[in-house]
């Protein structure tokens, strides 16, 4: 199964997410979230000594807005405080709030290539909903 | 896509008819090219959606340069009665007050054709340009607090510059009702080490050379003729302004069940210019702009550094002067006549340039006779624009022209369209010089991926709300 791709939008960048279960699609929005914005160099297993597990709690308003809130969360560990996810795993997933674990370590330009720049992510055309063969999100990031 | 019929008004307006809970109609700037465009996208149905908030006046409108944003179209201009209306983080945009600063020289192009690579090498290292780059300068709690408070006169203060490019600066380079009390911890943060960057994605310094004159009279008064050459920057709040738009948006979708406002799209949230937290974001946006105002003030102090030093040139030499510094994502309370009556206003420029006419009081004085010179760039290989205001902005466009060409392919498009082609090479043939951190911004910046610049600007020209004053043509780029 997929686990994100991109649709046009022209000015920023929409991504179509996809998962079996909510608790992968969040798993997948994250994943997708630094595979656009970041390369890795080198596989984070040769890093070693640098992660650091982080555990979050997000709360939203509905699932569309818990989201965007855990997506805002992880955006702002990469602009805010220069960490890269490595893994993760949701260890709650409910409609309204989120408990995530992850391993992050801190941004280093020898091993991660910047690919894109995400500004924010947005409301816009904002979509999560369940199908016949799992979960399926649209999300559109400001680049 | 959108299934919005527009009416033609003239050669260069479209009505969007009121329909449904929408409280105002729209107007759209286009011409017939433009006009066609619109209908790959969804900007019309965004002008619409604009048009269902409340205490919006007049019209919901969008300047020739319009494309699909999220929530308001980029491109568009909305103005809002101060008691009964409201303000929206979205509709002033992440990147509060990014703007275009332009400035003159004494130099001419054969003065620097020889050295024009060593120059657009050394500005590319000067330049802390790209993502998450780091500033010139670094900030201290208390003089961050400064620099949201005063802006620009911050970094003359500082040493970056002259009280002369305050007079030259939209609102002397400082918006009124800063307070950096209501700006969060996480934004406060992610500014203290931006201050003096550029930025990736459409952020650009560019040389550039005046190419034509279209009116002799506006080029003399802010002192440009042909042959010369000026600097473009593009640049605007960096991480701060992200963080705040990102920290009211959230705040306001949070609340806004509250409000009893219904919205056609989420992005659209927003609060009653009367409340708390609409006032609260007032201050936090305008610690945003005053932020973008001092970054353009110390990126013009980097950049006549390096001309200096590469060129060998003294400062009365080189001459550098600022033109103007125009914002061109904000809200900003300004007086206007509505229905006969003046009334202040909250108008939100999201994409779109202030465009005051000849003898407003808000116009430096120096600049009074002609009107306010309204900054346009075009993609990388076209050049800029500088146009004056117009009275008929005054009357139809809340006093705002356009910002710039607009997109018209998607990032993901244009990347695709430019593979396996060499971007650089092919504005080399042009004559443009680019340096890029990186090669997919060349990609996604690509010429074709924006619209016709000179036609963007017929329509602003000749629907009477900005005049044309010169044209600039790019020699050199510097992206992020």
């Amino acid at each position: 199964m997929k686990k994100y791709e991109l649709f046009d939008h022209t000015a920023d960048l929409g991504l179509e997410i996809y998962g079996r279960t909510k608790r992968e699609l969040f798993a997948n929005a994250a994943l997708a979230l630094f595979d656009v914005m970041i390369q890795d160099i080198e596989p984070p297993t040769k890093r070693g000594g640098k992660e650091r597990v982080k555990t979050r709690t997000v709360l939203g308003a509905d699932v569309g807005d818990l989201l965007v809130n855990f997506l805002r969360e992880l955006l702002y560990w990469f602009n805010g405080l220069g960490w890269v996810l490595n893994r993760g795993s949701i260890l709650v997933c409910g409609n309204k709030k989120l408990v995530v674990q992850c391993t992050v370590e801190p941004y280093h330009p020898e091993r991660h290539l910047i690919k894109t720049e995400i500004k924010a992510v947005t409301y816009h055309q904002l979509a999560v909903e369940k199908t016949k063969t799992g979960w399926k999100a649209r999300v559109i990031f400001d680049v | 896509m959108s299934e919005i019929k527009l009416e033609k008004l003239d050669d260069n307006r479209w009505l969007l008819p009121q329909t449904g809970a929408m409280r105002v109609p729209g107007i759209i700037y286009a011409n017939e090219n433009i006009h066609d465009l619109l209908r790959h996208d969804e900007s019309a149905r965004q002008v619409a959606n604009v048009a269902h908030l409340p205490g919006i006046v007049n019209f919901s409108l969008a300047m020739p340069d319009v494309h699909w944003g999220y929530g308001f179209p980029i491109g568009g201009v909305a103005a809002f009665d101060l008691e009964t209306g409201v303000v929206s983080p979205g509709g002033v945009g992440y990147d509060i007050n990014c703007g275009c600063r332009l400035m003159a020289t004494n130099l001419t192009f054969p003065d620097i054709r020889e050295k024009l690579k060593e120059l657009t090498t050394a500005l590319y290292h000067r330049i802390p340009s790209g993502v998450g780059s780091t500033g010139y300068v670094k900030l201290s709690g208390k003089d961050q607090k400064k620099v949201l408070e005063e802006g620009a006169a911050w970094a003359v203060k500082a040493g970056y510059g002259s009280a002369q490019d305050l007079e030259t600066t939209e609102d002397g380079g400082c918006l009124g009702g800063a307070d950096p009390e209501q700006v969060s911890a996480r934004a406060l943060e992610r500014g203290k080490q931006q201050l003096g960057t550029l930025g990736s994605g459409n952020h650009f310094l560019e040389i550039e050379t005046v190419e034509e004159i279209f009116d002799e009279t506006a080029a003399r008064v802010f002192g440009l003729h042909k042959g010369q050459i000026v600097i473009m920057i593009h640049t605007g709040s960096r991480g701060l302004g992200y963080q705040i738009c990102d920290d009211y948006l959230a705040l306001m979708v949070k609340h806004q069940a509250q409000t009893g406002i219904s919205l056609p799209d989420r992005q659209l949230a927003c609060a009653y210019l009367s409340s708390g937290r609409g006032q609260n974001y007032l201050a936090a946006m305008a610690c945003g702009a005053n932020y973008a105002w001092a970054n353009r003030q110390i990126l013009m102090y980097l950049t006549r550094e390096v001309l200096e030093k590469t060129l060998r040139a003294s400062p009365r030499e080189l001459g550098m002067r600022l033109v103007y510094d125009v914002c061109h994502n904000i809200a900003k309370i300004e007086k206007f006549s509505v229905a006969g009556q003046e009334k202040k206003l909250c108008v939100h420029r999201k994409g779109a340039t202030r465009a005051y006419p000849a003898g407003h009081e808000a116009i430096p004085a120096c600049y009074r006779s002609v009107g306010q010179p309204v900054l346009i760039p075009g993609d990388m290989g076209s050049g800029s624009y500088v146009l004056t205001g117009q009275a008929k902005a005054m009357d139809e466009t809340f006093g705002s022209a356009c910002h710039g060409a607009g997109r018209v392919m998607s990032r993901s498009q244009a990347i695709r369209s430019s593979r396996g082609r060499s971007i650089s090479r092919e504005l080399a043939d042009r004559g443009v010089l680019v340096m890029a951190g990186s090669k997919g911004t060349l990609g996604e910046e690509m010429p074709e991926a924006y619209k016709n610049v000179h036609d963007v600007v017929e329509v602003v020209h000749d629907a009477g709300i900005a005049k044309k004053a010169a044209r600039l043509k790019s020699l050199a780029c510097i992206k992020g």
